[in-house]
């Protein structure tokens, strides 16, 4: 079966494009980032793109917007808002959900929000090397979909090899569930990719895949096919 | 959800870190039974750190009233933040961390960390917002001196709100060596519950000392209130007293209890000043300690059930209140007290009890420049 591909993008006025652009280069699903000023599971370049998305203006009305522009592009493509407590917070949580999926999202992931809590709100959960088992069950149990391996005990970056935590995060998570398992965190090399898809489903992208967003379209969408042709080597 | 204060509290933070807070729970409610560890860090307050600070009648500040100053600007490091950082360190080593990071704003919390980890051979790393490291730097100096790498903190409004996500994120990438050694009563529990505690003891002694001195509790008692760490470490010696009134009292410009809305920052669920999105906004003070958008979630509570009240004081009113004091007691404040003892003049009250934090050596440049004088 053909590997995952997963890319993460800023919302932002050109994302729409970008989205399509990523698709194009082979991306099976789109997580959009839903940008907070405090977002604590994130590296230096996630963070200063939410502080730019702020900058222009991307709060939660206007992102909600952005998701129905891309969907309305995409129609097939999973779309999976990811963002923090505090804008649900401020929205409502219920209401978060039933607007996000109006707007055609897909799932949700909340990157400060723990499996175990809000257990009504349905979302990707995210397990790490950290995690005990009794805690991968628990998010095995209550993910929407898939299950988002954190494949370093760190934020999100690029790092200069694949984790060594990923191989008994995956041993334990298979153990606990026969959903699919993505990898993301760290993920940046069309190598790191493939080594990464040799012992999941599928993986994410989502530093380097800003870094190329921010050359434009075309540029994304080569980085993206080089990821693409790493995962299909390993199918 | 699990929510540690009513709606407030919980543990908004990415999974990863999950099992050390479970981890340091265990350890924590362990260690706080323990007759030992609790034996120890008496000792460590009475031969290092100048256990009971004492209670100092204020004669001149506050003509016709009767105000005790519960004189935290007296122990070791010169602030209430050792309190914490002793029994923090202490639970640390308990459970075989040997690196610390820890946050600051005023710089009093990082001294204290270093000056612990000093002491207990510990490695410290210590964020600080660049905009801090310059209006404190006698205490950047002092960090240094103590052994502890003070790592700047250079994006956003570069004071504690981001050295405070800074260090957070430390300890997600370093969690299975390191303790988090966090100033104040917020973060994700157990910190608000376990910094009260080791605050706790101020509230303690000085309710036994203003009985002694005046056989009756008081009337109101007052701390400034940034995270809100002292404020809670005083109330805790006096929230079954439900004659002594409680007041807390923010920066004008950093008043989240005052004007914030119910938000989620650094991993709680607590009043923060944001906008109707969510997005946190920045504090704005004087005094560094208190330019902070969140507060603990207890104080939230507190606020919410009507048990202790929050008031605010102006950069101009803590000034004012910090040449008063020094003039009229000798004593310079810190500019976070500053804040509360600008609100003593006008209490109906009599006997009023204020906790004096943390003293004005740090502030002596930030004073001067905000006077004219420099």
């Amino acid at each position: 079966m053909s590997k995952a591909l997963v890319v993460y993008l800023m919302s932002g006025p050109e994302t729409p494009e970008l989205a399509e652009a990523a698709v194009a280069g082979g991306a099976d699903i789109v997580e959009l980032g839903f940008p907070f000023s405090d977002p604590l599971a994130d590296g230096p370049v996630i963070r200063r793109a939410a502080e730019r998305a702020l900058a222009q203006g991307m709060r939660t009305g206007p992102c909600l917007e952005g998701l129905a522009e891309i969907r309305a592009r995409l129609p097939e493509t999973p779309l999976v808002p990811m963002t923090y407590s505090s804008l649900l917070e401020a929205y409502g949580w219920d209401r978060f959900a039933a607007d996000a999926e109006a707007a055609g999202a897909t799932s949700m992931i909340v990157a400060d929000l723990p499996a175990g809590e809000q257990p009504g709100l349905r979302r990707v959960q995210l397990v790490a090397p950290t995690s005990t088992d009794e805690r991968i069950r628990l998010a095995a149990e209550q993910t929407d979909g898939w299950l988002y391996l954190v494949t370093v005990t760190g934020t999100t970056g690029a790092r200069d090899d694949l984790s060594p935590a990923l191989a008994g995060l995956v041993e334990r998570a298979r153990r606990a569930t026969e959903l699919p398992l993505y990898a993301g965190f760290g993920i940046s090399t069309p190598a790191q990719a493939r080594a990464a898809a040799e012992l999941t489903d599928g993986i994410v992208v989502g530093t380097s895949a800003l870094e190329a967003a921010d050359q434009g379209p075309s540029e994304l969408s080569r980085y993206v096919a080089s990821l693409r042709g790493a995962l299909d080597e390993t199918a | 959800m699990e929510l540690t204060y009513g709606e407030y509290g919980g543990r908004f933070v990415p999974e990863t870190l999950i099992p050390a807070l479970d981890e340091l729970e265990a350890g924590w409610r362990e260690a706080w039974g323990d007759p030992a560890f609790r034996a120890e860090l008496d000792e460590l307050g009475r031969t290092y750190a100048g256990r009971p600070t004492p209670l100092t009648l204020a004669e001149r500040f506050a003509p016709g009233k009767r105000v005790y100053l519960k004189r935290e600007d007296l122990l070791h490091t010169g602030a209430h933040k050792l309190n914490n950082a002793l029994g923090q360190a202490l639970l640390a080593i308990r459970l075989g961390k040997r690196r610390i990071v820890a946050e600051t704003g005023a710089g009093q919390h990082g001294v204290a960390a270093a000056t612990v980890c000093a002491r207990f051979g510990l490695e410290c790393v210590v964020y600080m917002g660049e905009e801090d490291m310059r209006r404190q730097h006698p205490n950047v100096e002092r960090m240094g001196l103590l052994g502890a790498e003070v790592r700047p903190v250079e994006f956003g409004k570069r004071t504690l709100k981001e050295a405070t996500s800074e260090a957070i994120r430390d300890w997600i990438a370093t969690v299975e060596t390191t303790h988090y050694l966090i100033g104040s009563c917020v973060g994700p529990h157990p910190y608000p519950e376990l910094v009260r505690e080791l605050q706790s003891v101020v509230g303690r002694e000085a309710r036994e000392q203003v009985l002694d001195a005046e056989g009756r509790l008081p009337e109101i008692a007052l701390a400034c209130v940034g995270g809100g760490s002292n404020a809670i470490g005083l109330f805790a010696g006096f929230l079954d007293d439900s004659e002594v009134k409680l007041l807390g009292v923010e920066a004008r410009g950093a008043s989240s209890l005052g004007v914030g809305r119910t938000s989620v920052l650094h991993g709680s669920r607590s009043a923060v000043l944001a906008d109707e999105d969510g997005q946190v906004l920045d504090a704005e003070s004087i005094s560094a300690g208190l330019d902070y958008p969140g507060v603990g979630p207890e104080h939230a509570f507190l606020r919410d059930t009507g048990r202790a009240t929050y008031v605010s004081a102006t950069d101009e009113e803590a000034l004012a209140a910090f040449q008063q004091l020094a003039r009229t007691e000798g004593i310079l404040p810190a500019l976070e007290p500053a804040h509360a003892l600008a609100r003593v003049p006008e209490l109906d009250e009599e006997l009023v009890l204020v906790c004096l934090s943390g003293r004005g050596d740090k502030d002596l440049d930030e004073v001067l420049r905000a006077l004219g004088r420099r």
